[in-house]
């Protein structure tokens, strides 16, 4: 039992957040929402120069080895910038669900331009899915970056199958979304023909795992941000001759922000060791991490507009950046009350 | 980052709980299962030298000193051991968890061989003197005042909030050793025998009809000049060293009697239904998330190793968990309806859970109120800037 990062993780820490911060600047992030969400160049830069994208998958698969805590870290720092990026649906979704639940020949297939950057792939789920044989039937309203998916992986509750974005029978439809990071697609499917994975519990349980963690992780960097530049402007900003920090009112939000900011931490990490250490507990953490986190980065992110008064309300400032992807989080791949009611199921078994 | 303990770690996790277990059910079994700090004190006075004994009592200390040098994941496999065989709650733990850590910190040679042992063998209880009526939050300004003469210190003045004060041997106390002094400066950290005559303690009734608390007033008390920690006007440095004690392992043994609560409340909710409203599922999932969150939230503090940094995970430890057990005691009031309302006896004397709901307002004030904790979250952990002092 070591609860802290080790110092290679803390390195892999220390790059992507300086890769980030760097290059995942406000003026790209908001080129990429005038366009599809994505910014093209961040995504290559990410794959090929910081050769990030394989971690979590493992070696066999053409990963880079590595689990859920190394993909967290990456998702933590990409976050923390609101990066547009097709982390979530090409990687920790539809990479891991491919990893886990595909042949040895649909990870050959489709892993090296997913990994690479060249494919991007958009997860869809949809529970009302009509598989006749593989020939699929079925609606997803909000499939994040569809638009710009080459590669669908879509699950029902029992079923996972790839499916081309161009196939005969897919209709890709780009939603105006109000996180313009990461825009919602309408995908219809109207007898598309899938491939299904070899294994489509394995996979679909894997891409849950790492989507839940991936977004707790983004949540926790988000939030962390939203209370690091608050703090900052509040040490500049002077009202009534005072740094507006000065003032307990202000203060006591700024530390219930870190208070939850500090357990949504506990939670990402916990969540992402105990899936990587096969725990009894991950089960449930992977629930925790998600709900939590997203609560804490909606909360700080909200706070960021009041504590920054009116230039927070603006489209200019950032703040509705984090505010718009912490409320997208939120309803991301289940609702916090979703979430807690599987966990109540595990503690309390079903409701009579 | 591992979260795994190794098969020696669980070995070590065996022998604990079978040595445990078998106390509970042998010679203790009539203390097993108690929840108040305040019941059997004369039976638990016992249990502490048991523990001694079997040098079970402070494992984390150096073996020289009664210990037995545990490890990290030692300590917090035996706190979780502890409170899981329904073992109650340390009454030496001011003795374990702070005086000795603080005279192993700054006591001489002299000193630690003077208390160490009698605090590890349980055979010397301490308890805490620091707030005073006019010095709560602001514990700088304590005006208890300590004047040495003929080679003693005496004392003078009055002490609050002196929890288990009534069942203890010793007590330290922060005296303003400087006259005219101010604030953190002229203080000094004293430790007294209780049983002397310029000592009286006068319990004080708490909300749940409980006498935990106590003032304790000093009048020409006596204390040994050998008896003094550090150097006169080194009080503040140490007591603040002191309060730093106060985050140990021993929070995790603290999180396994919140465990026990939470269980009953499901148990409770189970028993009479209210587990299938829907609403108090959502928030029993919230305590056990929260709970949980607390654990690892401890893990991280414990295993932090890097003290150039400020801890975030340590700096908001207290109110998070205070914060938590207040919304769980309200959780227990909920659950258990009007029926909660209502104590078996004609005593006013409350079961686990009402006595969870009123004991728990306590949690958010003493050892820093929430409002000073988010105060200091602000100042140490954002950089804001300090709260204005008033003159002193």
């Amino acid at each position: 039992m070591h609860f802290v990062l080790t110092e290679e993780q803390a390195m892999i820490g220390e790059t992507a957040r300086a890769f980030f911060a760097e290059n995942a600047t406000s003026e790209r992030t908001r080129a990429a929402m005038a366009a599809d969400g994505i910014d093209a160049a961040l995504w290559s830069a990410f794959c090929h120069e910081l050769g990030l994208s394989g971690i979590g998958i493992p070696e066999s698969a053409g990963g880079a080895g590595l689990g859920l805590v190394e993909l967290a870290i990456i998702a933590e720092a990409a976050g923390a910038q609101v990066a547009a990026l097709p982390m979530l649906g090409s990687l920790a979704l539809s990479a891991q669900a491919i990893a886990a639940g595909g042949s040895a020949e649909q990870q050959a297939a489709h892993l090296p331009g997913l990994l690479s950057g060249e494919t991007i792939a958009a997860y869809v789920h949809d529970a009302g899915l009509t598989a006749d044989g593989d020939t699929l039937t079925g609606e997803a309203g909000f499939v994040a970056h569809g638009a710009s998916a080459q590669l669908l992986v879509v699950t029902s509750n029992t079923g996972a199958w790839i499916v081309p974005a161009d196939a005969p029978g897919v209709t890709v439809t780009a939603l105006t979304t109000m996180d313009q990071t990461r825009p919602y697609a309408r995908v219809t499917l109207a007898g598309a023909a899938g491939e299904p994975l070899a294994d489509a519990a394995a996979g679909i349980a894997a891409a849950h795992r790492a989507g839940f963690v991936t977004l707790a992780a983004e949540a926790l960097g988000g939030a962390q941000a939203c209370l690091d530049r608050t703090a900052s402007y509040a040490k500049e900003r002077v009202q009534f001759g005072r740094a507006i920090g000065s003032f307990q009112a202000y203060k006591h939000r700024l530390a219930d922000m870190m208070i939850e900011i500090e357990q949504a931490r506990s939670a990402v990490y916990w969540a992402a060791c105990a899936a990587d250490e096969g725990s009894d507990e991950a089960a449930l953490a992977v629930h925790a991490a998600k709900s939590f986190a997203a609560d804490t980065y909606f909360m700080c992110a909200g706070n960021m507009i009041q504590l920054h008064g009116g230039i927070g309300f603006t489209w200019e400032h950032d703040s509705h950046l984090f505010f718009k992807r912490a409320r997208a989080i939120q309803s991301m791949l289940g609702s916090g009350n979703w979430h807690r009611k599987q966990v109540a199921t595990m503690i309390l078994g079903e409701a009579a | 980052m591992k979260l795994g303990f190794s098969p020696e770690e669980e070995l070590f996790r065996k022998e604990c709980a079978d040595w445990l277990n078998a106390e509970m059910a042998g010679e203790f079994r009539d203390i097993k299962g108690i929840t108040k700090l305040t019941a059997s004190p004369e039976r638990r006075k016992e249990w502490e030298q048991r523990l001694g004994e079997a040098r079970w009592g402070c494992i984390g200390w150096p073996s020289a000193w009664g210990g037995r040098d545990a490890t990290l994941a030692q300590q917090v496999i035996f706190a979780e051991e502890y409170a899981r065989a329904g073992v109650p709650g340390r009454v030496n733990h001011i003795g374990i968890e702070l005086a000795g850590p603080t005279i192993l910190a700054f006591g001489t040679e002299e000193q630690k061989q003077r208390f160490l042992p009698d605090i590890a063998a349980g055979k010397t209880i301490f308890c805490q003197g620091f707030s005073e009526p006019g010095a709560g939050s602001d514990l700088a300004s304590v005006r208890t005042k300590g004047r040495l003469e003929d080679g003693e210190w005496l004392v003078n003045g009055q002490k609050i909030w002196t929890s288990l004060a009534h069942i203890s041997d010793w007590i330290f106390v922060v005296t303003r050793t400087e006259e005219g002094s101010k604030g953190p400066k002229g203080l000094t950290f004293l430790m007294m025998p209780i049983d002397q005559p310029g000592i009286e303690i006068r319990g004080i009734k708490q909300i749940n009809g409980d006498a935990e608390f106590n003032e304790t007033f000093f009048t020409d008390a006596r204390c040994a000049a050998d008896s003094m920690i550090g150097a006169v006007g080194d009080g503040w440095k140490i007591a603040m060293g002191l309060l730093a004690f106060e985050r140990g392992v021993s929070t995790l043994g603290q999180q396994m009697g919140f465990r026990n609560e939470l269980d009953e409340i499901i148990a409770a909710a189970k028993a009479n239904g209210a587990a299938n409203d829907p609403l108090i599922r959502q928030r029993i999932a919230r305590a056990e998330i929260g709970l949980r969150l607390m654990r690892y939230g401890a893990l991280r503090m414990l295993s932090n190793t890097d003290h150039s940094k400020i801890d975030g995970a340590a700096l908001t430890y207290k109110i998070q968990w205070a914060s938590w057990r207040r919304s769980l005691g309200e959780l227990a009031m909920d659950v258990l309806g009007q029926g909660g309302e209502v104590a078996e006896g004609s005593e006013y004397e409350w079961d686990t859970l009402p006595n969870l709901f009123l004991y728990s307002r306590a949690d958010t004030i003493y050892g820093g109120t929430n409002q000073i904790q988010r105060n200091l979250i602000a100042e140490r952990g954002l950089g804001m800037p300090r709260e204005p002092r008033g003159d002193v």
